[in-house]
């Protein structure tokens, strides 16, 4: 056994350059600048962590990629290229898949309609071809949760955990190249939350670059390369993980202070 | 009941052994609503042929109950894309008002100006296409109205119901119009618009073949790819009781007969003396029906378009997440509306033979009343057509058979209106104990 192998750098490799950049990106509502500038950046393999409070932008920001907002102004680039991502569909098409807070899930259908949405799987005329969807839904659920048997019944009747590792078998099952996780386990139970820890690494180690948005310090200090605070709609700051402590990250969180920037009486009221 | 389904072959009789009525009836994979609809229907029907001293379940009251059943159910099964999308269409009255007046025009005026004279072949199919372009063209400007500019859509339709019915008006200058093409007259189910005895018997197998088929075909695919399948008994008695339903009404409509007027010229065309009684079988409006229901029922269940109608109407945002063109879809539910509401004039102007100005009136009421019944649900994302379907013939038996013991037409309504209202208490009662399916 060499000893190169237990040093588990991710395949495609952190040193590669940005599959993702986002730079400049502002969205306000009505005179309320919900993301300000905020330039970010990611490269494959590699998880960033997006914290911050609630209101700080971080969803709106991960709306902008994923399609579903579109900014005032601002530049992504994929591989270096200028996009154009007008929508979920353009997003999608780049490889980008997002795990929403909410799941976005139609309630009334089955999992196999719910992992297929927009993308139905047809017959040669164009039927849609519940079957093929059937057996695709087992196999990738086979991977995520092996307990998983309610392929035909609506997801409104599914548990938390089950609703959770169908909406990120949509996500994954189409080879994304990014992925937009928001609060992936805000909604579970420890169990689960291991679970899908476990899920990021693996996807981590096969190459693909995660945003991972979190309200859980812990969960973003465990999974993530570097980490991104956001405050009232701009980037704190963005810092590798090794070089920061818990607390500077919630004094960043807190008080949208770069950490050498911290006083001993922040720190000191941070922790209370 | 999730173990149930997941049963391999080799448990099915330990588990049919041990299971009850309920847990059978799950295994069957019937939607329970549906059983319980068509059930409240048997009901219905016999209750009536009871108190009306067992002469009401007649073959030629049957088929007057179905040919007005047929026009609203046509209606209700686009309903059903509409409601299950969170929306409602309240123009469709006045929307088969002036498709009806429109094919009444066509044949008794415009296309006679227009070079196309009373002997020129297929004038009818003229005028049924152009009154169905006119209709698409109506649906499809009310759904631009409410998915694209955004209005709701009960405004837009409250306002189509008025502004479409003065249309009507003025294109008929305030009088009834008469003058259909003989052909015509058939869409309407009387006088000789049935399909006869032999093409009813022929409708009988073929439909019979057709459901042992799917079900034969439907188990096939499941067992290829290794999926768990009902119990054979189950797929054997499903079989059995669609084959001897649909065998069983064909046999009933044939016992209704032709007037003995049509009869004697169909006796002169096959030799037989006159005299001879000529069975009717199942009427044109009925077959119109069948067929819309077949094919909106598999818009919405084997078409991408019906999956984005459920996926939108369970969850709007996920589905607009998903990249669906949400808006393109709700526009279409309204052309399609426009259609069958086309289709439906043709019924009601084809059994009156002449466009009056109110044909049409009330429909929506009824309309929406039947999707209802059939277990389509205002909150969005849950209702079937085959439930719409029985749900029109639930409401139109049970106003028939009020009207045929004698009571009047306010009494129809009130019966109608607690009905309805019965329904849904029910349906959310059952929905709440969770035994719901959604499709």
């Amino acid at each position: 056994m060499t000893t190169t192998a237990e040093t588990g750098s991710p395949t495609g490799g952190v040193s590669s350059g940005p599959i993702v950049e986002m730079r400049n990106i502002r969205v306000s509502f009505g005179g309320v600048h919900a993301v300000d500038d905020v330039s970010i950046d990611l490269r494959p393999g590699e998880v960033v962590g997006l914290v911050g409070g609630n209101g700080a932008g971080k969803s709106t920001l991960m709306k902008v990629l994923s399609g579903a907002q579109r900014p005032d102004s601002g530049e992504i680039r994929i591989n270096g290229e200028p996009v154009a991502i007008m929508n979920p569909r353009d997003a999608k098409k780049y490889g980008i898949e997002t795990i929403y807070q909410t799941l976005a899930l139609a309630d009334n259908l089955d999992a196999p309609g719910n992992l297929f949405l927009g993308r139905e799987m047809t017959t040669a005329v164009g039927q849609i071809n519940d079957s093929a969807m059937e057996d695709q839904t087992r196999k990738v659920m086979g991977r995520l949760n092996p307990n998983f048997k309610a392929f035909k019944k609506p997801v409104v009747s599914l548990s938390g955990g089950q609703r959770q590792a169908v909406a990120i078998a949509r996500a994954i099952y189409f080879n994304a190249r990014i992925l937009i996780m928001d609060e992936p386990t805000a909604a579970l139970g420890p169990g689960e939350t291991a679970q899908v820890r476990n899920l990021i690494k693996q996807l981590k180690n096969e190459g693909i670059a995660i945003f991972l948005v979190s309200h859980d310090i812990h969960d973003v200090f465990d999974l993530s390369e570097r980490i991104s605070v956001m405050y009232h709609g701009r980037i704190v700051d963005t810092v590798n993980k090794n070089d920061v402590t818990t607390d500077e990250i919630l004094g960043m969180i807190i008080l949208g202070k770069a950490p050498g920037k911290l006083t001993e009486k922040d720190i000191a009221d941070i922790k209370g | 009941m999730g173990n149930v389904a997941e049963a391999t072959p080799g448990q099915e009789l330990q588990i049919a052994q041990r299971a009850g009525w309920r847990s059978l009836l799950a295994q069957t994979e019937i939607d329970p609503r549906l059983f319980g609809m068509v059930a409240a229907l048997g009901i219905i029907l016999v209750g009536f042929h009871v108190i009306s001293g067992g002469t009401f379940l007649r073959p030629a009251n049957m088929v007057t109950l179905g040919i007005q059943a047929s026009g609203i159910a046509v209606i209700a099964t686009g309903m059903v894309l509409v409601i299950v999308s969170r929306n409602i269409d309240l123009s469709v009255g006045s929307l088969v008002g002036i498709v009806a007046m429109v094919y009444a025009e066509l044949m008794a005026n415009w296309l006679t100006a227009l070079g196309i004279g009373v002997d020129f072949p297929f004038r009818w199919a003229i005028a049924l296409a152009i009154g169905i372009g006119v209709g698409a063209a109506f649906g499809a400007l009310q759904g631009f109205i409410i998915a694209y500019v955004g209005v709701p859509s009960f405004v837009v339709t409250l306002g189509g119901l008025l502004s479409i019915r003065g249309l009507v008006w003025y294109l008929s200058e305030g009088a009834a119009v008469t003058g259909l093409d003989p052909t015509f007259e058939l869409f309407g189910g009387g006088g000789s618009g049935s399909i006869g005895g032999t093409l009813t018997w022929g409708v009988g197998i073929v439909g019979s073949l057709a459901i042992v088929g799917l079900l034969f075909q439907n188990r096939r695919r499941r067992r290829q790819f290794g999926f768990p399948v009902r119990p054979l008994w189950a797929e054997v008695v499903l079989g059995a009781a669609a084959c001897a339903a649909i065998l069983g009404i064909s046999a009933f409509m044939n016992q209704s007969f032709f007037a003995q007027r049509i009869a004697d010229q169909i006796n002169a065309q096959t030799g037989a003396p006159a005299g001879t009684p000529v069975s009717a079988g199942f009427p044109y409006p009925v077959m119109i029906l069948v067929v819309v229901t077949l094919v909106v029922t598999w818009l919405a269940t084997r078409r991408r378009f019906g999956r984005y109608v459920y996926a939108y109407g369970g969850n709007p945002d996920a589905a607009s997440l998903a990249g669906i063109n949400t808006r393109m879809t709700i526009l279409k539910t309204y052309v399609i509306m426009g259609v069958l509401c086309a289709i439906s004039a043709a019924i009601a102007v084809g059994r009156l033979n002449v466009a009056t100005l109110d044909i049409g009136q009330s429909y929506e009421l009824y309309v929406i009343a039947a999707a209802v019944v059939g277990g389509t649900s205002f909150a969005g994302g849950i209702g079937t057509i085959p439930g719409a379907v029985l749900g029109a013939f639930v409401m139109q038996s049970l106003a028939y058979g009020l009207a045929y013991i004698g009571i009047d037409s306010p009494g129809q309504n009130v019966a109608a209106g607690i009905v309805l209202i019965l329904a849904v208490a029910l349906d959310a009662w059952t929905r709440r104990r969770g035994t719901r399916t959604t499709r």
